[in-house]
C-alpha cells in the first residue's frame, strides 16, 4: 500500500511535467501540422539554463539547504524567457522560410535543429558531463504519511481486469453512443475499477511501518504545472489572441482573411510552447537534480514520452495533451509498480515499454487520440 | 470619381499553368460589380489575387493606392474583405465565435450594434449562436460567412459564389440581402455562377473567359446582349 501511494504521488508529479512538455508538441502541431522534434531540446535547454541561473544565486551549498522560495520563481521565469526567445529565433530562421515547403522538409529541418541544439549545447556551452542543479527547494518532505506495510498479491486474473479497465475506454470511444459519456468518466471509470481491485487484494501483511513522503518538490511541480496550464487555458479560450490561435490552427488562409496576422500568431505559439517546455525542463531539473549533458539519450526519451502523451491525448488538442500527460505517467509508474508486484526486480528499466505499448494500442484503436479531432484531408 | 478598386493587367500563374492573362476592370464606390464566367474561368483566382492570398503580377489599386503585395490581414484592416469560395467558416468554433472573428480587427464601441444588425439580417443565426459552425447547414454556413464579413465593416466586399449549393428560395434571400447590404453603403464585387440573378442585382458586369475579360459593361446591357444570353443565361 505504501508503494501504491508513493506511486500515485510520483504519477501526479511526473504527469504534470509530461503534460507541460506535451503542450509544446501539441500547440506547434496545432498551428503548423508538423512535429517539432527540436522541442525536447528546448526542454533540455530549459533545464540547463535553470541550472546556470540557479548557480548565479549561488545558494544552498550544504545538503538540504535551499534558496528563499521566490528564487525558484525567478529562475523559472528567466529560463522560460530565454527559451521563449530561442523558440522565436528557431521559428524565424528555420521554419518560417519553409512555410510553403512539403512537410517532410520541415520535419527533417526539425531533426537538424534538434541535433544542432544537442551538440552545440554539449560541446560549446554547458559541457559534456552531467552537473548538479543547485537546490532551490528544501528536500525535507511536506508531509509524511505512515501506513502499515500491506501486501498486495495480485493474481493474474485481477491484473487482466485492470488491463481491461484501462482498455475499455479506448474500445468504447469508437461506438456511436460513446458521445454521451462525459469525458471524465473515461478516466474515473478505470481508476475506480483499479482502486477496487487493489483494495480487494490488500491484506494486512506485516504491521511494519513505512512512510509515504510527499516532497516539497512534488508540490512545487504540480502547483507550477497547474498554474501554467490554467493560464494557458485562459489564454486560448478566453482571449482574442487565443481565438486567433484556434482560427490559425483550423485554417491558415481563412484566418488571414479575418485580419489575423498569421505569422505573428505562429511565432507567438512557438514562443509559448517553448516557454512551457522550459518550465518542464526546470521542473525536471529540480526533481532529478543531476542534469545530464544536452546530447544524453535520456533527454530524447523524456521528449518521446511527452510526445507519446500528446499523441495519446490527441495531437493538436490542448486538453488532450494535459490528459495524455497524466495518463502516460500513470501507465508508466503503475506499470513499474505492477510489474514489481509480479516479482520482477528490474521493473523500472522497462518503464518505456509500457508507454510505447499504450502508444501502439491507441494508434490501433483510436488513431486520432483520446480528445483529438479525426483528421480529414483538406479539399 | 476615383474607382474604389482598379485592376490593371492582372496576371496569375499556378506553377506552369497561367490562370489569368492580364485582366483589367474597375469597381466604382457604391456599386455592385459582378464577375461571371464558366467553371475555371479564373473568377476565384481574381478575388484571391486582389485580397493578397496568392501572388500576382500587374497592378491592383484600392481607394487609389496600390495594394500589390500587401498581406490579406492588412487589407482587412483597410476595409477590403474577402468572403472565400466554400464559405471558410471555422468549424471548430461556435457561430458566435465566428462572428467575433469577423470583427477581429476592430476595437471600436459599435461592434455590439453591428452584431445586432447582422443578426437582424440573418435571424437564423441568432437562434444558433451557441451551435458549432461545423454543424450548420450549407445555407446557414453561407449566411454566417456573409454576416461575419459584414462585421469587419468592409468598404469593399468580395463575395465568391454566395449562392453555391443553396435552394432556390434561399438564393432569392441571399441576393435580397446582397442588395440590402449594398444599399446600406457597401461596395460589392460579386462572383457568381448564377448569372441570371447576378446580372439583376449588379450595376456593372465583367465576363471572364479562360483567364481574360471577354466583355464588360453595365449589367443591364450585358443581360440583354445575345452573346451573354446564349453562353450564360441558357436561352436566346
Ligand atoms: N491552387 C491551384 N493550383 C493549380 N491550378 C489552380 C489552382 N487554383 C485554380 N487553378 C486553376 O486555375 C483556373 C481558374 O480557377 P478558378 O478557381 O479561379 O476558377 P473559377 O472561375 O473560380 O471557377 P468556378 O466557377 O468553378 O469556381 C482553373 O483552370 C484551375 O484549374
Ligand atoms: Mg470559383
Amino acid at each position: 500500500m505504501t508503494d501504491l501511494l508513493q506511486t500515485l504521488v510520483t504519477t501526479i508529479a511526473l504527469g504534470s511535467l509530461y503534460a507541460l512538455i506535451a503542450l509544446g508538441y501539441t500547440m506547434v502541431y496545432g498551428v503548423l501540422k508538423f512535429i517539432n522534434f527540436a522541442h525536447s531540446d528546448i526542454v533540455v535547454l530549459g533545464a540547463w539554463t535553470s541550472l546556470v541561473f540557479a548557480g548565479w544565486f549561488a545558494v544552498g551549498e550544504g545538503a538540504g539547504a535551499a534558496a528563499p522560495w521566490w528564487t525558484g520563481g525567478i529562475v523559472l521565469a528567466m529560463a522560460m524567457l530565454t527559451c521563449g526567445v530561442l523558440g522565436f529565433t528557431i521559428e524565424r530562421l528555420a521554419y518560417k522560410p519553409l512555410r510553403k515547403a512539403p512537410r517532410l522538409n520541415v520535419l527533417i529541418t526539425a531533426i537538424g535543429i534538434s541535433l544542432l541544439l544537442q551538440n552545440s549545447g554539449q560541446s560549446l556551452i554547458f559541457g559534456p558531463r552531467p552537473k548538479p542543479m543547485p537546490p532551490l527547494i528544501t528536500d525535507r518532505p511536506l508531509a509524511t504519511i505512515a501506513l502499515p506495510d500491506w501486501d498486495v498479491n495480485l493474481a493474474w486474473y485481477w491484473l487482466l481486469l485492470i488491463v481491461a479497465a484501462i482498455a475499455a475506454p479506448f474500445m468504447v470511444a469508437k461506438a456511436k453512443w460513446a458521445a454521451r459519456i462525459p469525458k471524465w468518466a473515461y478516466v474515473a471509470g478505470p481508476a475506480a475499477v483499479i482502486a477496487g481491485v487493489l483494495l480487494l487484494n490488500t491484506t494486512d501483511g506485516g504491521g511494519q511501518r513505512q512512510d509515504v513522503k510527499i516532497l516539497w518538490v512534488d508540490i512545487a511541480i504540480v502547483l507550477t504545472a497547474i498554474l501554467l496550464m490554467v493560464a494557458l487555458q485562459f489564454l486560448v479560450y478566453g482571449t482574442k489572441l487565443g481565438q486567433a490561435m484556434r482560427a490559425v490552427s483550423f485554417n491558415i488562409p481563412n484566418a488571414a482573411l479575418m485580419g489575423i496576422n498569421v505569422n505573428f500568431v505562429i511565432s507567438f505559439t512557438f514562443v509559448l510552447g517553448s516557454m512551457l517546455g522550459a518550465a518542464g525542463g526546470f521542473l525536471y531539473a529540480i526533481k532529478y537534480p543531476l542534469v545530464s549533458q544536452t546530447a544524453d539519450a535520456g533527454w530524447v526519451l523524456l521528449g518521446l514520452t511527452a510526445f507519446v502523451a500528446a499523441v495519446v491525448g490527441g495531437i493538436g488538442s490542448i486538453r488532450g495533451a494535459m490528459l495524455g500527460g497524466f495518463l502516460i505517467s500513470a501507465v508508466q509508474q503503475f506499470g513499474i509498480w505492477g510489474v514489481k508486484q509480479m516479482g520482477y526486480d528490474n521493473a523500472p528499466a522497462l518503464k518505456d515499454l509500457y508507454v510505447f505499448a499504450v502508444l501502439i494500442f491507441v494508434l490501433l484503436v483510436k488513431p486520432e487520440g483520446l480528445l483529438g479531432r479525426p483528421t480529414r484531408e483538406k479539399v | 470619381m476615383t474607382p474604389l478598386l482598379e485592376v490593371n493587367s492582372l496576371s496569375v500563374a499556378y506553377g506552369a499553368i497561367k490562370a489569368l492573362h492580364g485582366i483589367s476592370f474597375k469597381v466604382m464606390p457604391g456599386e455592385v460589380c459582378t464577375l461571371i464566367g464558366c467553371n475555371g474561368a479564373g473568377k476565384s483566382t481574381t478575388l484571391r489575387a486582389i485580397s493578397g492570398m496568392i501572388k500576382s503580377s500587374g497592378e491592383v489599386k484600392f481607394a487609389g493606392e496600390s495594394i500589390s503585395g500587401v498581406s490579406p490581414h492588412t487589407l482587412v484592416r483597410r476595409g477590403l474583405c474577402h468572403c472565400p469560395e466554400g464559405r471558410g467558416v471555422f468549424a471548430n468554433m461556435s457561430v458566435s465565435e465566428n462572428l467575433d472573428l469577423g470583427a477581429f480587427t476592430r476595437h471600436d464601441a459599435d461592434i455590439p450594434k453591428d452584431r445586432e444588425r447582422v443578426l437582424t439580417l440573418f435571424p437564423r443565426l441568432r437562434e444558433r449562436l451557441k451551435q458549432s459552425a461545423g454543424t450548420l447547414s450549407g445555407g446557414e454556413q453561407q449566411m454566417l460567412a456573409i454576416a461575419r464579413a459584414l462585421l469587419a465593416r468592409p468598404k469593399l466586399l468580395l463575395l465568391d459564389e454566395p449562392s453555391l449549393g443553396l435552394a432556390p428560395q434561399l438564393v432569392q434571400t441571399i441576393f435580397q440581402i446582397i442588395r440590402e447590404i449594398n444599399q446600406q453603403g457597401t461596395t460589392i464585387l460579386l462572383v457568381e455562377q448564377n448569372a441570371h440573378m447576378a446580372l439583376q442585382v449588379a450595376h456593372h458586369a465583367v465576363v471572364l473567359e479562360v483567364g481574360a475579360v471577354a466583355m464588360s459593361g453595365p449589367a443591364k446591357e450585358l443581360a440583354a446582349s445575345d452573346a451573354v444570353r446564349k453562353a450564360y443565361l441558357g436561352h436566346g
